[in-house]
């Protein structure tokens, strides 16, 4: 009966603390491959001793130090091939306790560290995402391949690669120093923003959201910021509750796309948006923000306004107008434009919208278009709507974003 | 999740190696096979013997043929095969990338296909 229960406690230590361990014995090792090998034999050995032995007080104390002792031995049985892995061996044995913490500067997680390497600049984006989901949160290479719907040797080759350049070209195993850790976390934000954007907005495919990497971005998020206080990891997260607030209204239950002003406000999720809007004002209050708190307070406008007339279009205009200086780019001025019409008038948003267009900006950026779509259609201007909706149309690659504009140019037809 | 790991060896992989290296590379590929066995990761280790002993058979209408030899004349044939038990793709490819015979051979690695008896009229 005990052992039964700790055979079962030796699953929950895995579920709970394994990316930890694993964190931990990279830490150690140095080396992603001869760690994964060590958690493996660490809970092998587990497997094995709990349910005869019991449960150690520490169990992840234990698993760190069966890994490391099991990665020295495994390295000495190497060595009678292969010379320079006894020197390897005796050099991580002669390392102190290992499980005294480091103490850069205070930020001693050993999953953070993890973090900044998965997220190294050296590594393209695709491959840090990658990396990331499978070393930091502990999906499989299919689970990864899946949410970002590429085949599984594809996703398996990018952290192939990666793993050898972060070895090739001896990325430290280290979180960055104070001097060096704006510029990082920054990347390592960005990251985290792409993976909730690519399950938020699958920029292409059948289904509208993917909540596994949306799930997996805000856990990643809560982690920054508990191991880090920095304003914009905090405004980040907020910025994810916020627009995860809205995943239940965003599709109607045919899967269709359902426009923030047409959503059915009682489906947003209260409990996240109070998380998200509290955030908000955390963030703010840190007079050091950045781009990330700006788009979690307009998006935590939006989302205290009851019903969409009565949104503070002023304020989400004035938010915009910070955003611009803080993170100039088309796209943010896009929604500026389309602030700027709800408090001005159809009018005004699209004099803004066609000055972006005939700068040649977002000419290929299919919202740009439904949005000038959308005033040329409030301005009563159909003939020039049908024609931004067409193209429009022609730009959107999305399955449910097609069929919204489609039902849009049947609406105009019809009239 | 199980892994098959097919050994593509070209014929000329061994030309030139010595009986001694030989015979090391096959104790090292059975320890290889024991180290990964005792971590619970090999179901099953096969070497198979060289390709002119294989036969290559077909029914059609009920009726057996058979060829002498592989069923592809390649230069590359399958030498042997480990079926491995791993986390996911990469640990496989991990795992797989430590088998001795890969610093000869090519290994192709492929998830196995669960498959269940269902309803064909369903």
């Amino acid at each position: 009966m005990d052992e039964r229960r700790n055979l079962e406690q030796v699953e929950a230590v895995y579920r709970t603390d394994s990316r930890r361990v694993l964190a931990t014995l990279i830490r150690l090792l140095g080396d992603f491959e001869l760690a994964e090998e060590a958690l493996h034999e660490a809970f092998a050995a587990a497997a094995a001793q709990w349910p005869r032995d019991g449960v150690p007080k520490n169990p992840r104390a234990w698993l760190v130090s069966t890994g490391r002792f099991k990665a020295i031995d495994r390295l000495r049985r190497r060595s009678r091939r292969d010379a320079s892995m006894a020197e390897l061996a005796r050099q991580l044995e002669a390392q102190s306790e290992p499980m005294t913490e480091p103490s850069d500067d205070g930020i001693a997680d050993d999953r953070l560290q993890l973090i900044f390497i998965c997220c190294h600049p050296a590594l393209p984006p695709d491959a840090q995402m990658a990396l990331t989901l499978r070393e930091v949160c502990g999906l499989t290479t299919e689970e990864i391949a899946r949410a970002f719907l590429v085949p599984a040797p594809t996703v398996a080759q990018r952290i192939v690669r990666a793993k050898a350049k972060i070895r090739e070209a001896r990325i430290p195993y280290r979180v960055p120093d104070l001097a060096e850790l704006p510029d990082r976390l920054e990347g390592v934000l960005h990251v985290v923003y792409l993976m909730f954007n690519e399950g938020y907005l699958a920029s292409s495919g059948a289904s509208l959201t993917r909540h596994d990497l949306t799930g997996e971005a805000i856990r990643l998020g809560r982690l920054l910021v508990e191991l880090l206080a920095d304003p914009e990891a905090v405004g980040l997260l907020a910025l994810m509750l916020l627009n995860d607030s809205r995943r239940a209204a965003r599709a109607s239950p045919q899967g269709e796309m359902v426009l923030l002003a047409d959503q059915d406000r009682s489906l947003w999720d209260c409990e996240k948006i109070a998380q998200g809007a509290a955030l908000v004002e955390k963030a703010l209050a840190s007079r050091s923000f950045g781009h990330y708190t700006l788009q979690a307070a307009i998006a935590a406008v939006h989302a205290l306004a009851p019903k969409a007339d009565s949104t503070d279009w002023a304020q989400i205009a004035g938010l915009y107008d910070l955003l611009m200086q803080a993170a100039p780019s088309p796209v943010v001025e896009l929604n500026r434009a389309v602030a700027v019409a709800m408090r001005d008038g159809a009018e005004a948003g699209l004099a803004i919208i066609d000055a972006i267009l005939a700068r040649g900006d977002l000419q290929d950026y299919h919202l740009a278009h439904s949005a000038r779509a959308d005033l040329l259609r409030r301005l009563g201007r159909t003939a020039e709507a049908r024609t931004a909706y067409s193209r429009a149309l022609n730009l959107a690659q999305q399955e449910p974003e097609r069929r919204f504009l489609t039902r849009r140019l049947d609406r105009l037809y019809s009239r | 999740m199980r892994y098959l790991c097919l050994v593509y060896v070209d014929d000329h992989a061994f030309d030139g190696m010595s009986e001694r290296d030989n015979r090391r590379l096959t104790n090292e590929s059975i320890d290889y096979d024991e180290e990964l066995k005792k971590a619970g990761q090999l179901h099953l280790a096969a070497a198979l013997q060289p390709v002119a002993t294989a036969v290559t058979l077909r029914v059609r209408n009920g009726k057996l043929s058979t060829t002498d030899g592989p069923f592809a004349e390649t230069k590359e044939h399958l030498g042997g095969f480990l079926l491995i038990e791993a986390r996911d793709l990469n640990e496989a490819i991990q795992l797989a990338s430590k088998v001795p015979m890969a610093r000869l051979a090519s290994l192709e690695v492929r998830p196995i296909m669960e498959l269940e008896k269902t309803d064909p009229d369903a």
